[in-house]
C-alpha cells in the first residue's frame, strides 16, 4: 500500500500508485456503505472540521457523511456567516481553528491556492474540497472510481471532457488524474471556454461535439455556471445547448457502451438532456454521488493513518 | 580628495579597464594618473568601480504608507544596493499631482542618504481624465510625468496631456497595457496559469497598449518612455518606433531574471505588475537589452507589508522590493554571458540619467562623484530580514546570488561601506 501524502491538496501531488491505493480502499468502503449498519471506527476520537468558504450542499454533505461513518466527530463551519465577514484573514481563521486541535480539516475556498496557503499554517491534515479554479481532488478520485467500476479499468480509455473547461477545477483535477493513469483525453468546448495554454496540456482539442465524441468510452459533462452565460463567454443558453448540450444524437457518435458522467448539480436542458441524464443504461451520475462518499472515506482514512504515524514518530523522538 | 587605485573602472560609454580615479569635492576630476598630493588613497583591490545606479520607478511610501517604506529606509536600501539616485513614483496616497505635494516629498526626501528625484502624476488623482499642472510641476523639479500602473482609457484626455507636455519638453512615462484585457489578471496566459487556476492575461495586452501609446506619440510628438516592456510581441513595434520617434523603453529586473514558473506553489512574493512571463519572453527581453532596444533596467521597487502578501494569490498585493537586490540580480546577466559590465551599467546608470536629463551615470571627468564599488563575484545567500527596506517582500529570499556592494559614494560622500 502506497500513500505518503500528508494533505490532499490536489491530484498533482499524487503518484499513480497512491491514486490506486485510494481507489482500492474506496472499493471496500462502497461495500460497507451498502450494508445497513455502515459504521466503522477508524476515525474514532478524531475531529473533522468542514470549512466551506463557498456554499456547497452536495460536497459538504458527502464529506460530513464520510466522516460520521468512520466515527469522527464532525463539525460544519459555515464560514459565510462567521468572522470572515468581520475582516478576519484566512490565516487567522486557520490558526484559530488549528488551536482547537482538529485532526482533519476539509476546506473549500473561492481563490486558487487558498487551501495550499491554509495547509502551510496548520498541523492537521487538510483536504481540498475545491479551491477557485485550481483543483477538486476528491471529485477526480470519485470520477476515477466510477469509471474503473463501470469499465473494469482506468487505463487506455478515450475520455471526452465537455463544457466549461476554462473555469472548472473538476476538469483540472480530472485532466491530471486521467493523464497520470495513461488515458487518451479529449477536450470539447467553445474556444471561449477553453483555458489559455491548453494546447500544451497534451490533450486533443475539439470545438465540435460530433467529432470530439467519436468512439469515446467516457463522456464527462461539466456544469455551465450561470455567471458564464451572462459573462459573454457564449451567445446564449439555447445556442450552447444546440451545439454543446449532450443529447442522444450527439452521444450516438461515442462508443456504443460509452458512459455519461456529470459532477452535478446539473442544468438540465443546458449542458445535458434531462432524459439522457436519467437513463440508467448510460448515465452513471447517481453512482458518482455514491462513490463520492466512499472515496472521501478512503482519503480521510489514509490521511489519518499518516497523521497518527507522524505523531507517533514525533512522540518517540521526544522520548529519545 | 579621494584617489582610487587598482580599480576596474566601468565606463558605460566605453568598456572596462583597470585604472585609477580621482574625485575632488563632488565631482570626478581625473581618470588614470598618479596619486595627487594630499589625496586619501582607496585601494579598490581590483574590484569594480562604476557610476552609481539610477533606479527609475521606485515606490516610496511617503506620503501615506510610511510603514511600508520611508525616504530614510529607501535611502539606506539604495546605498546598500549601489543605487545613488532614486527616481520616485507618484503613486502615493495622495498622488504627487500638485506642486504642493511635490514640494512636500522633495523636503521629506532630504532624509535619504542617496539622491532622490521625483516623477509627478500626468493626470489629477492619476485617474486619466484631467492633466496636472505640468508647467508648475516641472518648475518644482519633476523629472517625468506618469500615472504609473493606471492606464487611461480616456484616449482623448491622454492625447491632450501629451500634446501639452510636448510644448514644455516634458517626458511622459507610460505603462503599456490594455486595461480591459488585463483586468483581474494575476498571471500570464499559458500552461502554468491554467493548471494553477489563476486568472491570466494574454501577452498581447501589452502590445495593444504599446501600439496605442506609440500612435499617440506619433500624433502629438511627445517625448515618451515606456516603463516596462516584458513580452517579445512588443519588440517589433518598439524597434520601429525608436527609429523615428522620441521613444525609449525600460524593463524590470524581475522580468529579466524570473519567469512564470517561479511562482510555484502560489508564492505571492513573485506576484508582479505585469505578471511574470514565459521563459521565451524572458530570454527575448535579455536579448533586447543587449541589443539596445530596451534602454533601461530598473527594480520597480514596490514595498508591501507581510499582511498584504499573506493572502490567496489573486488577492495578494503585487510587486517586490528591489533596491538592494537590483545589482546582484542584474549581475546574473553578466555571469550568464548575456551582457558585459559596461553594457549593464549603460542600462542601469547611463541611459536612465541621460533620458531624464541628469548629469549622473557617466564615468568621466566632470561627472558627479556618484560611485559604487563592488565585487561582482562575491557569493552570498540572501536573507530577506537583513534587507534595509522596511518591507521584506523580495522574490530572492534564500537565493544564492553573486555580487556584493562594498561601498557607495554620493557626491563624493561615502554613504555605505566600511
Amino acid at each position: 500500500m502506497t500513500f505518503r501524502a500528508r494533505h490532499l491538496l490536489g491530484i498533482d501531488h499524487l503518484a499513480p500508485a497512491e491514486i490506486t491505493t485510494v481507489l482500492d480502499l474506496a472499493d471496500r468502503y462502497v461495500d460497507l456503505n451498502r450494508r445497513t449498519v455502515k459504521s466503522a471506527d477508524v476515525l474514532a476520537g478524531m475531529t473533522q472540521i468542514n470549512m466551506f468558504f463557498e456554499n456547497s450542499t452536495r460536497t459538504q454533505a458527502s464529506f460530513e457523511l464520510a466522516g460520521k461513518r468512520l466515527g469522527a466527530d464532525v463539525m460544519n463551519m459555515s464560514v459565510a456567516q462567521s468572522s470572515v465577514k468581520k475582516g478576519e484573514t484566512l490565516i487567522d481563521t486557520a490558526l484559530t481553528l488549528n488551536a482547537m486541535r482538529p485532526d482533519l480539516l476539509v476546506v473549500r475556498h473561492g481563490s486558487s491556492g487558498a487551501v495550499n496557503l491554509l495547509a502551510s499554517k496548520v498541523n492537521c491534515a487538510v483536504l481540498n474540497a475545491g479551491d477557485g479554479q485550481h483543483e477538486h481532488p476528491t471529485q477526480a478520485l470519485l470520477d476515477a472510481l466510477t469509471i474503473r467500476r463501470a469499465k473494469g479499468r482506468l487505463q487506455r480509455l478515450t475520455i471526452a471532457i465537455c463544457g466549461d473547461i476554462a473555469h472548472s477545477r473538476v476538469a483540472r483535477s480530472n485532466l491530471i488524474l486521467l493523464g497520470k493513469m495513461e488515458n487518451r483525453l479529449r477536450l470539447i468546448a467553445p474556444p471561449t471556454l477553453m483555458p489559455p495554454g491548453v494546447k500544451d496540456f497534451g490533450c486533443e482539442l475539439y470545438d465540435n461535439m460530433a467529432e470530439g465524441l467519436k468512439g469515446a468510452d467516457v463522456v464527462m459533462m461539466l456544469r455551465l455556471q450561470k455567471e458564464r452565460m451572462d459573462g459573454g463567454f457564449i451567445p446564449s443558453e439555447r445556442e450552447y445547448y444546440h451545439r454543446f448540450g449532450l443529447d442522444a444524437e450527439k452521444l450516438s457518435h461515442a462508443a456504443p457502451d460509452a458512459i455519461v458522467m456529470h459532477p452535478g448539480p446539473m442544468n438540465r436542458g443546458v449542458e445535458i438532456d434531462g432524459e439522457l441524464a436519467d437513463d440508467i443504461n448510460r448515465s452513471v451520475i447517481q453512482e458518482q454521488v455514491e462513490m463520492g462518499v466512499a472515496v472521501r472515506m478512503a482519503c480521510m482514512d489514509l490521511l489519518a493513518r499518516n497523521l497518527r504515524a507522524e505523531r507517533g514518530r514525533a512522540a518517540l523522538g521526544a522520548m529519545a | 580628495m579621494l584617489h582610487f587605485t587598482n580599480a576596474l573602472l566601468i565606463d558605460p560609454e566605453g568598456g572596462e579597464h583597470l585604472s585609477s580615479l580621482t574625485i575632488q569635492g563632488d565631482v570626478i576630476t581625473a581618470l588614470g594618473g598618479d596619486t595627487p598630493a594630499g589625496a586619501t588613497v582607496v585601494d579598490a583591490g581590483g574590484h569594480c568601480l562604476a557610476p552609481g545606479i539610477v533606479d527609475w520607478g521606485v515606490k516610496i511610501g511617503e506620503p501615506g504608507e510610511r510603514h511600508r517604506e520611508s525616504f530614510r529606509s529607501a535611502g539606506l536600501a539604495a546605498a546598500a544596493g549601489g543605487v545613488t539616485t532614486i527616481i520616485a513614483r507618484p503613486d502615493t496616497k495622495p498622488a504627487i499631482d500638485t506642486p504642493e505635494t511635490l514640494e512636500f516629498v522633495t523636503r521629506r526626501a532630504a532624509e535619504s542618504v542617496v539622491r532622490i528625484r521625483h516623477m509627478a502624476a500626468l493626470t489629477k488623482h492619476r485617474d486619466g481624465q484631467e492633466m496636472t499642472e505640468i508647467g508648475f510641476l516641472l518648475d518644482a523639479g519633476a523629472v517625468a510625468f506618469t500615472d504609473v500602473y493606471n492606464v487611461s482609457t480616456n484616449t482623448k484626455a491622454l492625447a491632450r496631456a501629451m500634446t501639452y507636455a510636448r510644448s514644455l519638453g516634458a517626458l511622459i512615462v507610460g505603462h503599456a497595457q490594455e486595461p480591459g484585457l488585463s483586468a483581474g489578471a494575476a498571471a500570464t496566459h499559458g500552461k502554468f496559469a491554467s493548471l494553477y487556476g489563476l486568472p491570466s492575461v494574454s501577452p498581447m495586452a501589452e502590445k495593444i497598449g504599446l501600439d496605442r501609446d506609440l500612435g499617440l506619440v506619433e500624433m502629438t510628438g511627445a517625448r515618451y518612455h515606456v516603463d516596462q516592456i516584458t513580452v517579445a510581441a512588443s519588440l517589433p513595434a518598439l524597434e520601429r518606433a525608436k527609429a523615428t520617434l522620441d521613444v525609449t523603453a525600460g524593463v524590470s529586473i524581475h522580468h529579466l531574471t524570473l519567469n512564470e514558473y517561479d511562482v510555484g506553489d502560489y508564492r505571492t512574493f513573485f506576484k508582479m505588475t505585469p505578471p511574470l512571463r514565459s521563459e521565451d519572453d524572458r530570454l527575448a527581453m535579455v536579448q533586447a537589452v543587449a541589443d539596445g532596444v530596451i534602454d533601461v533596467i530598473a527594480s520597480f521597487h514596490t514595498p508591501a507589508d507581510e499582511e498584504s502578501k499573506r493572502l490567496p494569490f489573486e488577492e495578494a498585493a503585487s510587486g517586490a522590493v528591489g533596491l538592494q537586490t537590483l545589482l546582484p540580480a542584474a549581475l546574473r546577466l553578466v555571469h550568464g554571458g548575456h551582457l558585459t559590465l559596461s553594457q549593464l551599467f549603460r542600462a542601469l546608470s547611463f541611459n536612465p540619467a541621460r533620458r531624464l536629463g541628469l548629469p549622473q551615470g557617466r564615468m568621466a571627468v566632470g561627472a558627479p562623484a556618484d560611485l559604487v564599488l563592488f565585487d561582482p563575484n562575491a557569493p552570498f545567500l540572501l536573507d530577506r530580514f537583513k534587507l534595509e527596506s522596511k518591507s521584506k517582500n523580495t522574490p530572492f529570499d534564500g537565493t544564492r546570488m553573486e555580487g556584493k556592494v562594498l561601498a557607495t559614494w554620493v557626491g563624493g560622500q561615502k554613504v555605505y561601506g566600511s
